[in-house]
């Protein structure tokens, strides 16, 4: 695994690499001094304290999302949308620190392909909330649809309510946290970071799991091909506490008897094939 | 990629087809080769309410094939001589589009053998009977079809309509939304999805006697329930079975003289979006139908994987 050890990396000791990873995975660790100096070319500097609102009731996503970028050229940091009607696509593609607040629900595909955003959703959002998020924190009070965080390749993804089927399909890294119940296959063909469901889990759970980690407070209807429950530790629990109390979800967990799934790593391994085999085999 | 949505009040009649118009037409970009609507009005009445077609839209976008139109009068009138050989007596009769009629007829209760002699004229299709269904569906957007069957003023407690992406048969009525579950009056279906076990349902159900119309996968759910029916069962147990007995991806609607339900398929691949409040309950594939009902914030939910509901009006 490269040549990083547990020693080298603070991040080990914070639990965030308790997975064991084989073959010949080339893992990349976040630098934050590195973090606090990387934009984007078309990124804004904002003042969280210039704060402003958009009334988005009569506005197309695409005539919205142009005028979040206009707000932020200016020199917005905090942006409050107001009557956004469970609209498609609203609050899409924001890649730079930014508050963005959003009083009502979202419709389908809400704040996807964001990285950096504090997003806080006061009502529910529809299918694949935060897809391909990069990085970030994004909130929702009430429940969110199917595909909820697909692809995420980091940030903190927090629903308060309950998620509908395949939550974190394929995703890559980052965390989401459930405070409900999550449908059939969550974490369906998910290849790193950590799912967090308070609640109880539908059939199929971790279906095709690659890699990463699955930590569920209620019930599990079913196992997904290849997910396997794995111990808790004292690290998990630790790391368990510390996510839910920043996330904000008072439930109480008896974290101890939290189950724990991770993959079997039964089925096949991209790590194990050399780049030529596996161009192959997809 | 089609739109479903439906709606119920409970213990009063509203303006059901305005509703369902504004429903759909927000959905309009999940389907926009047809727009089907099933209404229920007060069905008080002892008569029944047939619409049927003797042929299709043959307007541009259509797959259907052009005929003279002096055939449909000539369909119509073999009609009308049909039901009268069955003792059936004609109350009403409305002529909405050169190709497409409502009658409001008196019969005895054999539907089926009534239905037969309609549908053997030739391409003539019954698209319900009943007490208190209406079913209607055409080619185009929810405001084109409301439009042309005059549907913003019906009144009634509950509804369920489809717009429709054509992906497996043709554009054309036969092939829209909702399907009436032939020959049970007060029946009808909406679905979105694919049924990958289609055609062994359909050769099964045939040789029971079940007559399908179209070859679109949709059909089947309402054949299939039709027949559950006739074996005894309740609505809610047939949608059950039809959970195990309907394979592929799949989330449908079904709706009865006083009730509405909603199923949908294990995996949960397709979208379905709840609103429940103690007088109206409202779901479609994307909240943003609901939303043009109730425009402020509401509690909404997606149902889970393998649910059955059934609301009553």
């Amino acid at each position: 695994m490269a040549s990083i050890t547990k020693n080298e990396h603070k991040s080990y000791g914070m639990g965030l690499h308790d997975e064991v990873l084989t073959g010949r995975t080339q893992q990349t660790f976040f630098n934050p001094e590195e973090g606090e100096n990387f934009f984007y070319n078309d990124a804004f500097d904002v003042d969280f304290n210039k704060r402003t609102s958009i009334n988005v009731e009569n506005l197309k996503c695409l005539e919205l999302n142009k005028k979040i970028k206009e707000l932020m050229k200016k020199g917005y940091g905090t942006i409050v949308l107001k009557n956004p009607g469970a609209k498609h696509s609203l609050g899409v593609g924001i890649l730079q620190k930014l508050n963005l607040i959003i009083e009502g629900s979202l419709g389908y595909f809400g704040v996807g392909s964001i990285d950096g955003p504090v997003v806080r959703i006061s009502g529910r959002v529809g299918w694949s909330c935060a897809e391909n998020m990069m990085s970030g924190k994004v909130v929702i009070e009430k429940n969110a649809g199917s595909c909820f965080g697909a692809a995420i390749r980091g940030g903190d993804l927090i629903c308060k309510g309950s998620v509908g089927a395949r939550s974190g399909i394929d995703m890559k890294g980052g965390t989401i946290i459930v405070g409900g119940d999550a449908g059939a296959f969550t974490g369906f063909m998910m290849q790193r970071g950590r799912i967090i469901i308070c609640g109880d889990v539908g059939p199929n759970l971790g279906d095709s799991l690659y890699d990463g980690t699955i930590f569920v407070g209620g019930s599990i209807k079913s196992l997904g091909a290849d997910a396997v429950e794995a111990e808790m530790t004292d690290l998990d629990i630790s790391w368990l506490k510390r996510k839910l109390k920043v996330a904000e979800i008072d439930k109480k967990i008896d974290f101890k008897k939290m189950t724990k799934i991770v993959s079997g790593k039964k089925l096949w391994n991209y790590d194990n094939l050399e780049p030529s085999e596996r161009k192959g085999a997809i | 990629m089609c739109g479903i949505a439906g709606l119920i009040h409970r213990g009063k009649s509203t303006n059901v087809g305005g509703e369902m118009q504004k429903m759909l037409q927000s959905l309009k970009h999940r389907g926009p080769d047809s727009t089907g609507y099933a209404l229920y009005g007060s069905g008080k009445s002892k008569d029944y309410i047939l619409r049927f077609k003797v042929g299709e839209n043959v307007k541009e976008g259509s797959s259907a094939i052009m005929e003279d139109a002096s055939l449909y009068d000539a369909r119509r009138d073999e009609v009308n001589n049909q039901i009268n050989e069955v003792g059936g007596k004609i109350i009403k009769e409305e002529q909405i589009t050169p190709y497409s009629f409502r009658y409001v007829i008196k019969c005895d209760d054999d539907l089926l053998e009534l239905a037969k002699k309609i549908e053997s004229v030739e391409m003539t299709e019954i698209l319900s009977l009943g007490q208190s269904l209406e079913l209607i569906k055409d080619i185009g957007d929810a405001q084109v079809v409301a439009d042309q069957y005059n549907l913003n003023k019906f009144n009634g407690t509950h509804g369920i309509g489809h717009t429709r992406m054509a992906t497996e048969s043709g554009v054309d009525i036969r092939s829209a939304h909702p399907y009436w579950a032939y020959p049970f009056s007060d029946v009808s279906v909406v679905h979105n999805g694919q049924l990958t076990n289609y055609w062994n349902n359909r050769r099964a159900l045939e040789r029971k006697g079940m007559r399908f119309m179209s070859s679109c996968d949709s059909e089947l759910i309402a054949v299939y329930l039709a027949n559950k029916i006739r074996d005894g069962y309740d609505l809610e147990d047939s949608m059950r079975s039809s959970l195990s007995d309907l394979d592929g991806v799949f989330t449908y609607m079904v709706a009865t003289k006083d009730k509405l339900g909603m199923a949908k398929d294990t995996m949960a691949a397709k979208p379905m979006v709840l609103y429940e409040s103690d007088d109206l309950v409202a779901l479609a594939s994307e909240e943003v139908a609901i939303r043009s009902l109730l425009p402020h914030e509401i509690d909404t939910y997606d149902p889970y994987e393998g649910e059955v509901k059934v609301w009553q009006a």
